[in-house]
């Protein structure tokens, strides 16, 4: 038997049929599914009149236009009436259809890439999709995740499977160890700074190296949460000890006879030796620095001992031009130390960084200190009721809002302000989120994507600094 | 899904690379529970100088004059002309709803985002990949004071414009035969039923736990 990748091992144990001309049907395991990106699909299922084939494959839960201040009063307290009656239609849609919700007051409600894993409702080797590009996120667990479109939500829902064509592989290796202070947002971004926002493009990628095997599950998370930011739908870690331990005893993990045949089985999910992958791209681990994005898209990161980069400086017409319009976008000057940016707010939440260990980092840094003058808001949006009250538990809630963050409840929040969290147009902000997009966090809002250390320090700094 | 049909439309040039989902369709738009009218507000934050919020009536909101869908020469365009890494970013596919609601049933660009790629096809818009050579003679073309006019013809995979040769272009020939055919993708899987109930039968012997 050749060698085989993990893209191979996941991809094959799935199909369904072949066409010659490689289009296939995958089955898919696990359909996460929230509010936005799921209303037009039930409408969909119900117009063919047809019904969601196997229920229990679907979890589904609020995240995104949820508020993150008091809502003891649930669903009635979301003020805008739009995003109120998108809540209320994903309540009425998963009572329709039986599908299991964790509603906005159930203790386990969060930010859907936070909850799969943290249930075990994600699993090593599993295929999971979701209404959702971060979906990306769960290949930590060394399963198949990736984001669809609402079609394809509909897709899953009316057959379990979806029409797919294999993706390239690609390998993306760091050969570790990094600094202490080097988290897994600064490998991530640093791989996307590297290889660019469609470096990935055509490509399922699998992440490897000691950098990458030392990293956490939680950071692994983070890692995989970030591929689609350069590009691949999917990308991956392979399984070891560290994925099973985190795994065992989650609600939704198998249990007895089926948890020791699950092991043997997850045990196989890596790389074979000698297998081979269409792309190798390998980072120096020990090179890399805590990064500051300073433009409008991930890949515009440099490290935080550096300066905002000269378009002068870029061969290329089209991509100086894009630079020269992120800087006025950002209102920065080429030449402009990193560590010289103030900051007007900071976030520190999202899919990428809300989980357990990045609350703690973050408490870390803000303890005893005082969050800085000139900054108006921090907030600490945990991804999940769990995580929330595990922190709370730890007195990190006491920390952060002792050194004047503010605490709140779980939700995506302003990661993309879809609820009442936003930046106002100018303000620049530090935050823990993903996307540097124009406008993403609040029209003309300014955004910085860092680790949860180096938020937590820009809050208390006002600015970036070394950590 | 309507069927793909040669067509001959007017192109509008959009001179920038890695346009995201979030500026295709701002986030405040995802808060609808329907698949339509996302046109007034493509391109939201670039289109109006004021802010847009859902339910306002864009018929009187102030116009950015520099944006190009707000050029007189490219209205009722039908082809989008674009850079490279078009529709990176978020999944949303209002991206595609609102793009196609406005009424651009071709987009050209030298590349795309995974994710935004496929959600074209589902909604009866054709993304073309071109060289990026061509790309930038089509720009250049497209920005003279005659807007240009292009037919698309995805039975023979070819642009034509006037009288030059035949731009050829590559589709994928499944995703090609469901736009001329304007086929649904649910009703071609559920042709597979006994298909799928096999594998769920030899999947649940191997890996029971998956089905527990």
């Amino acid at each position: 038997m050749s060698a085989k990748t993990l893209y191979d091992k996941l991809w094959e144990s799935h199909l369904v049929r072949t066409d010659e001309d490689g289009t296939a049907l995958i089955y898919i395991d696990r359909h996460l599914v929230h509010e936005v990106t799921s209303p037009q699909a039930f409408e969909g299922l119900r117009l063919a009149g047809r019904k969601p084939w196997r229920t229990e494959a679907n979890l589904a839960t609020p995240d995104h236009n949820v508020p993150t201040t008091e809502r003891s009063g649930g669903v009635s307290t979301i003020v805008d009436p739009v995003s109120r009656l998108q809540v209320e239609t994903l309540d009425q849609n998963c009572r329709d259809f039986a599908i299991t919700e964790f509603e906005m007051l159930d203790p386990r409600q969060g930010i859907v890439h936070v909850i799969g894993p943290e249930q075990g409702a994600t699993l090593p080797g599993m295929t999971v999709v979701c209404g959702d590009s971060h979906t990306s996120t769960h290949g930590a667990m060394g399963a198949l995740a990736f984001g669809i479109g609402t079609s394809e939500v509909e897709h899953v829902l009316a057959t379990q499977c979806l029409i797919q064509k294999k993706s390239k592989s690609m390998q993306v290796r760091v050969d570790g160890p990094v600094a202490a202070g080097v988290t897994a947002k600064d490998i991530v971004l640093a791989i996307i700074g590297k290889i660019g926002t469609a470096g990935g493009t055509g490509y399922a990628i699998e992440f490897a190296g000691d950098a990458i095997e030392a990293l956490s599950i939680e950071g692994r998370l983070t890692l995989c949460n970030m591929a689609i930011e350069a590009g691949a739908r999917a990308g991956f870690v392979a399984v070891d000890q560290k994925t099973i331990d985190y795994v065992k005893g989650r609600p939704y993990a198998p249990q007895g006879d089926d948890w020791d045949k699950a092991v043997a089985y997850w045990q196989t999910l890596h790389t074979d030796p000698g297998a081979e992958f269409d792309k190798v791209v390998i980072l120096d681990g020990a090179a890399i620095k805590p990064q500051v994005t300073w433009g409008t898209s991930p890949e515009m990161v440099v490290g935080v001992d550096q300066a905002v980069p000269d378009p002068a400086d870029e061969a290329d017409k089209v991509k100086a031009d894009g630079m020269r319009r992120a800087l006025e976008y950002m209102g920065l000057e080429a030449g402009t130390p990193i560590q010289d940016i103030a900051v007007d707010k900071v976030f520190i939440g999202s899919c990428t960084n809300s989980r357990i260990e990045d609350l703690r980092a973050a408490a870390q840094v803000a303890k005893g200190q005082q969050v800085a003058s000139n900054v108006k808001l921090a907030l600490i949006v945990p991804g999940s009721g769990l995580v929330k009250a595990q922190a709370e538990q730890e007195g990190l809630d006491k920390i952060f809002v002792e050194a004047g963050f503010e605490w709140r409840e779980p939700g995506c929040s302003m990661c993309l302000a879809m609820n009442a969290d936003r930046l106002e147009s100018g303000e620049r902000c530090a935050s823990t989120s993903n996307r540097n997009f124009e406008g993403r966090q609040g029209q003309g809002g300014r955004t910085h994507l860092v680790s949860p250390a180096m938020a937590a320090a820009a809050a208390i700094h006002g600015h970036f600094v070394e950590i | 899904m309507e069927k793909f049909e040669t067509f001959t439309g007017t192109v509008c040039p959009l001179d920038r690379s890695n346009v995201d989902t979030d500026a295709i369709i701002p986030k405040q738009f995802l808060k609808s529970i329907k698949r339509s009218g996302f046109g007034p507000n493509l391109f939201d934050e670039w289109r109006y100088l004021d802010h847009g919020e859902p339910g306002m009536d864009n018929s009187k909101r102030p116009l950015n004059p520099e944006f190009v869908l707000n050029d007189s020469r490219y209205q009722g365009a039908q082809v989008l002309l674009t850079r490279e890494n078009f529709g990176c970013g978020s999944s949303r596919e209002h991206a595609p709803w609102a793009l196609e609601d406005y009424g651009f049933r071709v987009i050209i660009a030298p590349s795309y985002a995974d994710i935004f790629f496929n959600n074209c096809f589902k909604n009866g818009i054709l993304p073309v990949v071109l060289d990026e050579k061509i790309v930038d003679e089509l720009f250049a073309q497209a920005s003279l004071e005659q807007a240009l006019s292009l037919t698309v013809d995805l039975q023979q995979q070819q642009l034509v414009v006037g009288d030059a040769a035949p731009i050829p272009f590559e589709v994928d020939p499944f995703r090609k035969h469901c736009l001329l055919n304007g086929l649904d993708d649910i009703g071609l899987t559920l042709q597979h039923v006994d298909l799928i109930k096999a594998y769920e039968a030899r999947r649940a012997d191997e890996a029971p736990w998956l089905f527990s």
